[in-house]
C-alpha cells in the first residue's frame, strides 16, 4: 500500500533525516542547503501573510502581461543564480585546497558541478534572457502584448516546474552526478539507478518544452505584431537578436526534448537507445544533445549581443554603426549554429575529413562575430561616450573579455588541438569566458538599462558600478588561471588532484571565486538600496537614458496596454527622430478603447501539474505522475473551449493617463546627459549642447 | 635519488612534447595564436583609445552622431577576419589530415589493445602475450597503434606529451596512433568523467629503448599473475588499479616512494605503491570477448555490467566469440 503510494520515496530520501541519523561534516553542507528550502518556504509564507501580499502575488502569477511575466522570469533567475554562485564558490574553494583531497566528498562535488551547470544554463541564463526579451521586445516593436499571452504564461509555468524539480532535489534524494550534459551510459539505468538522473530528465524535459513554446511565441510576435511602419530593417537590434534566438529555440530545443524522452524510455521501460548492449549507442545521445547544445550557445549569446548593440548606440549617443552588417552577422551566426555541433566531440574517432569540415565551419562563425566586435567599436567611434554609467562598464568588460573568449574558442576549433585540451580546464575557462562576459554581462547590463521600464525607477549607479567592476575583476581572477591549468593537463570535473604544480593557480582561482560571490552580494545590495531610495530614482516620463527606440516612448512604469495609441514608425531610431523633430510628446486627438486579455490560471495550473508529473516520475509514484498528466491534458482541453475573456480599458481612461503623461513631459524641463545619473533625471531627455 | 628525479620528470603536457605528433600540435598552437592575434590585437588596442578620445567630456567637434557606415571600413571589417580565417582554415585542413589518429605512423606498428575499466586501463599486448594494468611500455622510435574500447561507461584516453586523446566507448573500438621519439616517462589518463574514482585513473607511459623494452616484456612473461576471465572480472570491479592489487593476491609494499627502490622484495608478487600490474596473457582474445559481451542478444543486467553498483564478478563471465548474434 505504502509502496504504491510513495513509490521508491522513503523517509531516508530526505537529506535532513540522514543528517539527523548520522551526522557528519560532508552532509552538513548539503543539509544546510537542504534546510534552506523548507525554512525559506516558511519564511516566505509568513512574510506574504504579514504583508498581506497573497492577493497581489496571485495577481502576478496569473498575469498574462508580458512585462510582468518578464519580471517573474528575472526574479526566478536571480534566485537560481544565488544557488549557482554558491555552488561555484564551494567548488573553486574546494579545489584551491584539494591537493590530495579537499573538504568536499567526491559524490557531493559531482552533484555540485552537475547542478551548477544545469542550473546556470537552463534556470539562470535562459530565463534571464527570456525575461529581458519579454520585457523589451513587444515594447520595441510597438505591440500591446505578445502574440499568445496565455502560452507565455504556460512557458513560465513549465520553466518554474523545472526549477522546482532541480531545487527540491537538494532536499529529497539527490541530483544527477553526470555533468550538465548527462552522457549515457553513465546515466543509464545499470550504472546510475538512483533518482538523480530522473530529476535531470524531468527538469530539463519540462523546461525544454516551455522554452520551445517561448520560441514559437516570440517568432510569431516579431513576424506579426510589429506596429505600422516597423519594417524588418527598422527593427531595433535587440529585437533582431530575439528573433534569431526564437528561431534557434524552435529548432534546437526539440532534439534535447527527444534525447530526454529517449533516455527516459531507456531508464523506465528498458528501451535500448543509448545502452551499451542490444545495439544501443551512447553517441546518438551525444549527437542529439549537441544538436541542441551548440545552437544553445547562440541562444544564450545573441540576445546579449542585442543588448550590447543597444547600449553602445545609446551610451555613445550615436547611431549604431553598420546596422545592416550586424543584422547579417546575427542571422549568419544563427544559421551556422546548426552546422558545428560535432566540434564538441572531435575525439569520437571519426574520420579526419569530418573533423576538418566541422572545424572549419566553427572557424567561419568567428567571421560574423569578429565583424560585430568591430561594428560596436565603430559605433563608439565618433560618439560621446558616458564612461560614468554602469552599462558602459559592462559593455567595455564585454568587449575586452569576450574577444579573449573567442580567441580560446578558435584554438578549440582546431581538431588537432582539441585532442589535447578537450575535457580539460582550458575548455572550462573558454565557455565561462564567453558565457560570463558575454551572456551574464549582457543580462546584467540589460537589467540595469531596462529596470526603469519594469519598475519605474532607476538602479543606483554607485552600487551598480561597483557590481560591474566586481563581476569583471572576479571573472578575470577566477577563470584566467584555468587556461594555463588546462594546458598543463588538468582535467575538468575533478574533486582533487595530486600534482603540486597546480596549487598556486588553483589558489588564485579560488580567491577570484570569492570576488564573484561578493559581486553577487553587491548585485543584491544594488537592488535593495535602489528599492529603499526609489523615491529619488523615479523616472516617470520614461526616457532616462535618452533612448532611441520605441520602448522609451512610454511612461515608467509602462501601463498595462503599453501604448495609448500604437506609434507609427518612419525610421530606424523612431523615437530619436521624433525627439529631434520636437513632437515626441505632442498631444494626440483620438483615443480608442483598448482590449487586453484577462488574467488566467492556465499557466499556473500547468506549472503545478508539471511539478507533480516530474516528481511522480522521479519517485515512481505512478498515481501522481499519471494523475498530473491527465489533469494537465484535461486543463488544456477545458481552456481550449472556454471563451476568450478580455478586459476593456475605456478610451476616456486611456486619454486621462496619456494626456497627463504628455503634459508632464512638455512642462518638465528635462536633463542633459550630464545630469543623467542624478536625482534630477525624471526620465525626460533634453537635447545636448555639444561643446564646440 | 635518480628514481625520485625521474618521478618528477614525467612529461605531463604537450607543452613538453616527447613525440613528433605532440610537437606538431604545439607548433600548430603557436601558429594559431599568432594568426588570431592579427585579428584581435587591433580591437583590444582600439577600445581604450576610442574610450579616451570619445569620452563625453572631450568629444567636442569630433562628435558625429549620424555617422553609421563607411564602405572602406566595412570591407576592412569583413575582409580582415575572412583573410585570417581563410589562412587558418587551410592549415587546419592540412594538419587535421596529417595528424590522423587512425593513420599508422610507419611499417609494422606495435599493436596494443586497450580496455578502459572503472577506474583503470588494461593494456593488452596480444603478440607478446603480456598485459599491463595502468602501465604502458613502448619502444622508442617504433610506431604504436592503440585499439581501444571500454567495458563500462565512455572514457577518453589522453597521453598529452605524445598524442592527445580519443574516446574509448563500450561495444565500439577506436584507434590512436603515436610514436615516441624521446626516452622517458609521460603521463596518460582518462579525461572523461566516469564517477568518483575518475581522477585516479592515470598511468605512466614508459618510452624505453628496444633492448629495455624486450627485457620488460620478458619480465612480464614471468609474472605470477595471469589475465584470464576470472582475474579480468576482478579488474572490472569499480576501483583503481591500486585497489585491485589485493584481490589479485598482490602484496603492496608500503612506505615512502624514495625507499621503495631499495626495499627488500619479499615475494615475486610484491610491487611498490603506484606501480602498474604486469600479467601474462595466454589467451589473447580477451579484447574481442569484451566487445562480444554487448552483442550476444542477451541484455546486460546490473550484476553483469561493469560499472554498475551491483556488479558481481562471479556472475559476469565473458561470452565466447561464437555467442555473437549481432553485427560487430
Amino acid at each position: 500500500m505504502l509502496a504504491s503510494l510513495f513509490g521508491r520515496l522513503n523517509w531516508d530520501s530526505i537529506i535532513l533525516v540522514k543528517e539527523f541519523e548520522d551526522p557528519d561534516l560532508q552532509l552538513l553542507i548539503t543539509s544546510g542547503a537542504a534546510a534552506a528550502i523548507p525554512l525559506g518556504g516558511i519564511f516566505l509564507v509568513l512574510l506574504l501573510w504579514y504583508l498581506k501580499w497573497w492577493k497581489p502575488l496571485l495577481g502576478w502569477l496569473t498575469s498574462v502581461d508580458h512585462k510582468k511575466i518578464g519580471v517573474m522570469y528575472i526574479i526566478f533567475s536571480v534566485v537560481m543564480l544565488f544557488r549557482g554562485v554558491v555552488e561555484a564558490v564551494l567548488m573553486r574553494t574546494n579545489q584551491a585546497v584539494a591537493l590530495n583531497g579537499g573538504f568536499l566528498s567526491s559524490d557531493h562535488f559531482n552533484q555540485l558541478f552537475t547542478t551548477h551547470g544545469t542550473n546556470m544554463i537552463f534556470f539562470v541564463a535562459m530565463p534571464f534572457l527570456i525575461g529581458l526579451i519579454n520585457v523589451a521586445v513587444p515594447l520595441q516593436i510597438g505591440a500591446r502584448d505578445v502574440a499568445f499571452p496565455k502560452l507565455n504564461s504556460i512557458s513560465l509555468g513549465l520553466t518554474g516546474a523545472g526549477g522546482f524539480l532541480i531545487t527540491i532535489s537538494l532536499l529529497i534524494g539527490q541530483f544527477s552526478t553526470g555533468g550538465w550534459t548527462n552522457y549515457p551510459s553513465y546515466t543509464g539505468k545499470l550504472v546510475n539507478p538512483g533518482p538523480g538522473v530522473d530529476y535531470w530528465i524531468t527538469a530539463i524535459g519540462l523546461s525544454g518544452i516551455g522554452s520551445t513554446l517561448t520560441g514559437v511565441n516570440f517568432a510569431v510576435t516579431i513576424y506579426k505584431m510589429r506596429t505600422k511602419g516597423m519594417k524588418f530593417m527598422r527593427m531595433p537590434l535587440f529585437t533582431w537578436t530575439a528573433l534569431a534566438t526564437s528561431i534557434l529555440l524552435i529548432f534546437a530545443m526539440p532534439p534535447l526534448t527527444a534525447a530526454c524522452v529517449m533516455l527516459g524510455l531507456d531508464r523506465y521501460l528498458d528501451f535500448h537507445f543509448f545502452t551499451n548492449d542490444q545495439g544501443g549507442n551512447l553517441m546518438n545521445f551525444i549527437n542529439l544533445f549537441w544538436m541542441f547544445g551548440h545552437p544553445e550557445v547562440y541562444i544564450l549569446i545573441l540576445p546579449a549581443f542585442g543588448v550590447m548593440s543597444e547600449l553602445s548606440s545609446t551610451f555613445a549617443a550615436k547611431r549604431l554603426y553598420g546596422y545592416t552588417s550586424i543584422v547579417a552577422a546575427t542571422m549568419c551566426i544563427a544559421v551556422l549554429a546548426f552546422f558545428v555541433w560535432l566540434h564538441h566531440f572531435f575525439t569520437m574517432g571519426q574520420s579526419t575529413t569530418v573533423n576538418a569540415a566541422f572545424g572549419i565551419a566553427t572557424l567561419l562563425i568567428s567571421i560574423p562575430t569578429g565583424v560585430k566586435i568591430f561594428d560596436w567599436l565603430a559605433t563608439l567611434w565618433g560618439g560621446r561616450i558616458r564612461l560614468n554609467t554602469t552599462p558602459v562598464i559592462y559593455l567595455c568588460g564585454f568587449l575586452v573579455l569576450f574577444v579573449l573568449g573567442g580567441f580560446s574558442g578558435i584554438i578549440l576549433a582546431n581538431p588537432t588541438l582539441d585532442y589535447q585540451v578537450h575535457n580539460s580546464l582550458f575548455l572550462v575557462a573558454h565557455f565561462h569566458n564567453v558565457i560570463i562576459p558575454g551572456t551574464l554581462f549582457g543580462i546584467l547590463a540589460g537589467i540595469h538599462y531596462w529596470f526603469p521600464k519594469m519598475f519605474g525607477f532607476r538602479l543606483m549607479e554607485s552600487y551598480g558600478k561597483v557590481t560591474a567592476w566586481l563581476w569583471s575583476i572576479g571573472f578575470v581572477i577566477t577563470f584566467m588561471p584555468l587556461y594555463p591549468l588546462g594546458l598543463m593537463g588538468m582535467t575538468r570535473r575533478t574533486v582533487d588532484y595530486t600534482d603540486p604544480a597546480y596549487v598556486p593557480l588553483m589558489l588564485v582561482s579560488g580567491a577570484g571565486s570569492l570576488l564573484l560571490g561578493l559581486a553577487f552580494l553587491f548585485l543584491i545590495i544594488t537592488f535593495w538600496r535602489s528599492i529603499v531610495n526609489r523615491k529619488q530614482l523615479v523616472t516617470p516620463i520614461g526616457d532616462p537614458w535618452d533612448g532611441r527606440t520605441l520602448e522609451w516612448w512610454t511612461p515608467c512604469p509602462v501601463p498595462e496596454y503599453n501604448f495609448a495609441v500604437l506609434p507609427e514608425v518612419d525610421s530606424r531610431d523612431a523615437f530619436h527622430t521624433a525627439k529631434e523633430r520636437g513632437d515626441a510628446y505632442a498631444p494626440i486627438e483620438k483615443y480608442e478603447d483598448i482590449k487586453i486579455p484577462s488574467n488566467t490560471y492556465f499557466g499556473l495550473i500547468i506549472g503545478i501539474l508539471g511539478c507533480g508529473l516530474g516528481f511522480g516520475l522521479v519517485w515512481y509514484m505512478w498515481w501522481m505522475a499519471a494523475g498530473s498528466f491527465l489533469a494537465a491534458l484535461a486543463t488544456i482541453i477545458v481552456y481550449a473551449f472556454l471563451p476568450e475573456r478580455e478586459q476593456v480599458i475605456p478610451a476616456e481612461e486611456v486619454r486621462r493617463v496619456d494626456e497627463n503623461w504628455r503634459r508632464e513631459a512638455r512642462e518638465t524641463y528635462g536633463v542633459t546627459r550630464d545630469d543623467e545619473i542624478t536625482e534630477a533625471n525624471k526620465g525626460l531627455a533634453r537635447p545636448d549642447v555639444v561643446p564646440g | 635519488m635518480l628514481d625520485s628525479y625521474l618521478q618528477l620528470a614525467v612529461a605531463e603536457t604537450f607543452l613538453q612534447p616527447t613525440g613528433p605528433i605532440a610537437r606538431a600540435q604545439l607548433d600548430h598552437l603557436n601558429y594559431v595564436v599568432i594568426l588570431t592575434c592579427i585579428a584581435i590585437v587591433p580591437a583590444l588596442v582600439a577600445l581604450p583609445l576610442i574610450l579616451f578620445r570619445y569620452r563625453r567630456k572631450k568629444a567636442g567637434d569630433r562628435y558625429r552622431p549620424n555617422w553609421d557606415s563607411n564602405l572602406g571600413l566595412e570591407v576592412a571589417m569583413w575582409g580582415l577576419p575572412i583573410v585570417v580565417i581563410f589562412l587558418m582554415a587551410i592549415s587546419l585542413w592540412s594538419i587535421t589530415q596529417r595528424l590522423d589518429p587512425y593513420e599508422e605512423l610507419g611499417k609494422d606498428p606495435l599493436e596494443i589493445k586497450v580496455i578502459g575499466l572503472d577506474w583503470k586501463w588494461v593494456f593488452l599486448y596480444p603478440e607478446e602475450k603480456v598485459a599491463f594494468v595502468d602501465e604502458l611500455i613502448v619502444p622508442v622510435g617504433r610506431p604504436v597503434e592503440l585499439e581501444m574500447t571500454s567495458d563500462t561507461v565512455m572514457q577518453s584516453l589522453r597521453i598529452s606529451a605524445l598524442v592527445g586523446q580519443i574516446y574509448a566507448m563500450p561495444a565500439m573500438t577506436t584507434k590512436l596512433n603515436f610514436i615516441a621519439s624521446d626516452a622517458g616517462e609521460a603521463r596518460g589518463m582518462n579525461t572523461q568523467f566516469t564517477g568518483r574514482g575518475m581522477w585516479r585513473q592515470k598511468f605512466l607511459v614508459h618510452s624505453v629503448p628496444t633492448d629495455e623494452y624486450q627485457q620488460r616484456i620478458a619480465e612480464a612473461r614471468q609474472s605470477p599473475i595471469t589475465l584470464n576471465e576470472q582475474t579480468y572480472a576482478i579488474l572490472a570491479q569499480q576501483g583503481t588499479a591500486e585497489e585491485a592489487k589485493t584481490p589479485l593476491g598482490i602484496t603492496v609494499l608500503e612506505g615512502p616512494l624514495e625507499t621503495q627502490g631499495t626495499a627488500t622484495v619479499v615475494a615475486e608478487r610484491d610491487v611498490p605503491v603506484g606501480q602498474g600490474i604486469a600479467m601474462r596473457l595466454p589467451e589473447p582474445k580477451i579484447f574481442q570477448r569484451v566487445l562480444a559481451r554487448y552483442k550476444t542478444g542477451v541484455p546486460m543486467t546490473p550484476e553483469t555490467q561493469p560499472g554498475s553498483p551491483s556488479y558481481d564478478p562471479a556472475k559476469a563471465s565473458l561470452p565466447p566469440l561464437t555467442a555473437v548474434r549481432m553485427e560487430m
